[in-house]
């Protein structure tokens, strides 16, 4: 395979993706993905405080048995808009002067069977991808096998993509 | 804010295929991407971890979680009577791994998580709160399966789980 057609497949592939597409024509140094770090800290943190990563938690959830997690999530999207509504409005820009694109996902049969799936495993481990790495900080190390196990599970997704229905 | 900070849409979930690229990728045109390019996604999740540990360690809350009563006698009845740490250590914990209850919890359910985040383009930061900011109507599906699939499990499938030996 020549250089140039694999930078084509490997739009197609991130543009399907949930991220990956916006990406920054500005090359920065290694070390500027610090201010990620940072910013994945206070997630952690917040997770944690929050109990957003508490098994329990999730599954009051899934018994509407507690309003905590459909508070937090409703907050959470509620601020989204209006930060995004913000961005557009007043064309704010990144931190190196860049706009801020945003790009629509494209509706195909995966986000219905997959996300089934997903709700599936969200229930019986009780944590999202996200949580996952902060149980993992919390000191529950076993988690690491849930991690890997996802990991596992997104190669599987891959090695079977053509053959799924979309 | 991550908008801000560096045009990247808020996505957790990507960063398993990311490390799927970079260490396994076989081969597969799904994983043959310049993943170098999203190693910020790692980055993050990498403090989400030291988060969890700071947030634990270092600003630990003594009080235990309070949890609805109802759920508490529930899953007493399976054996769950620690409920002071956010993850069941009860039934999720390494000398329960390699029981079949254990291996239900803790592998399937991660490979579900993986392959359903995949498959469905996102997890619930992608979809659900990054989606929903932008009123995007295939997040909105997504999410509702989600939690379709939350209830079904919840409900349904880990009631019958928790009460295998």
């Amino acid at each position: 395979m020549n250089n140039s057609n694999q930078t084509n497949t490997d739009f197609e592939v991130r543009s399907l993706d949930a991220m990956c597409v916006n990406e920054s024509t500005l090359e920065h140094k290694w070390y500027h993905n610090f201010k990620y770090l940072l910013v994945g800290i206070s997630f952690g943190i917040v997770f944690v405080k929050a109990e957003i990563v508490s098994w329990f938690r999730i599954q009051e959830m899934f018994r509407l048995q507690s309003f905590h997690m459909y508070g937090i999530i409703g907050s959470a999207v509620i601020t989204g808009i209006i930060s995004v509504w913000l961005i557009k409005k007043f064309n704010i820009k990144t931190i190196y002067g860049e706009p801020i694109t945003f790009h629509p996902k494209s509706f195909n049969k995966g986000q219905i069977i997959g996300g089934t799936l997903f709700g599936l495993g969200w229930a019986i481990t009780g944590a999202c991808p996200g949580p996952l790495f902060a149980q993992i900080g919390t000191g529950a190390s076993v988690i690491i096998v849930t991690l890997l196990s996802a990991i596992a599970g997104t190669w599987l997704y891959g090695y079977f993509r053509e053959k799924l229905p979309h | 804010m991550l908008l801000i900070i560096g045009n990247k849409s808020f996505g957790i979930s990507s960063s398993l295929r990311h490390i799927c690229a970079a260490c396994i990728p076989a081969n597969i045109p799904f994983f043959k991407y310049e993943w170098k390019k999203e190693i910020w996604n790692l980055f993050f999740v990498g403090g989400i971890l030291l988060g969890g540990f700071v947030a634990t360690d270092l600003l630990a809350n003594p009080q235990p979680v309070q949890i609805n009563q109802a759920l508490a006698t529930e899953l007493a009845q399976y054996g769950i009577a620690n409920t002071n740490s956010l993850v069941p250590v009860d039934v999720i914990n390494w000398s329960t791994l390699f029981t079949l209850k254990g291996i239900l919890i803790i592998v399937v359910g991660g490979v579900l998580i993986g392959f359903g985040t995949r498959y469905a383009g996102g997890c619930t930061s992608g979809h659900a709160i990054m989606g929903l900011s932008t009123l995007q109507l295939p997040s909105l599906i997504a999410t509702c399966c989600f939690m379709l699939g939350g209830f079904i499990m919840a409900n349904l499938i880990l009631p019958f789980i928790l009460q295998l030996p």
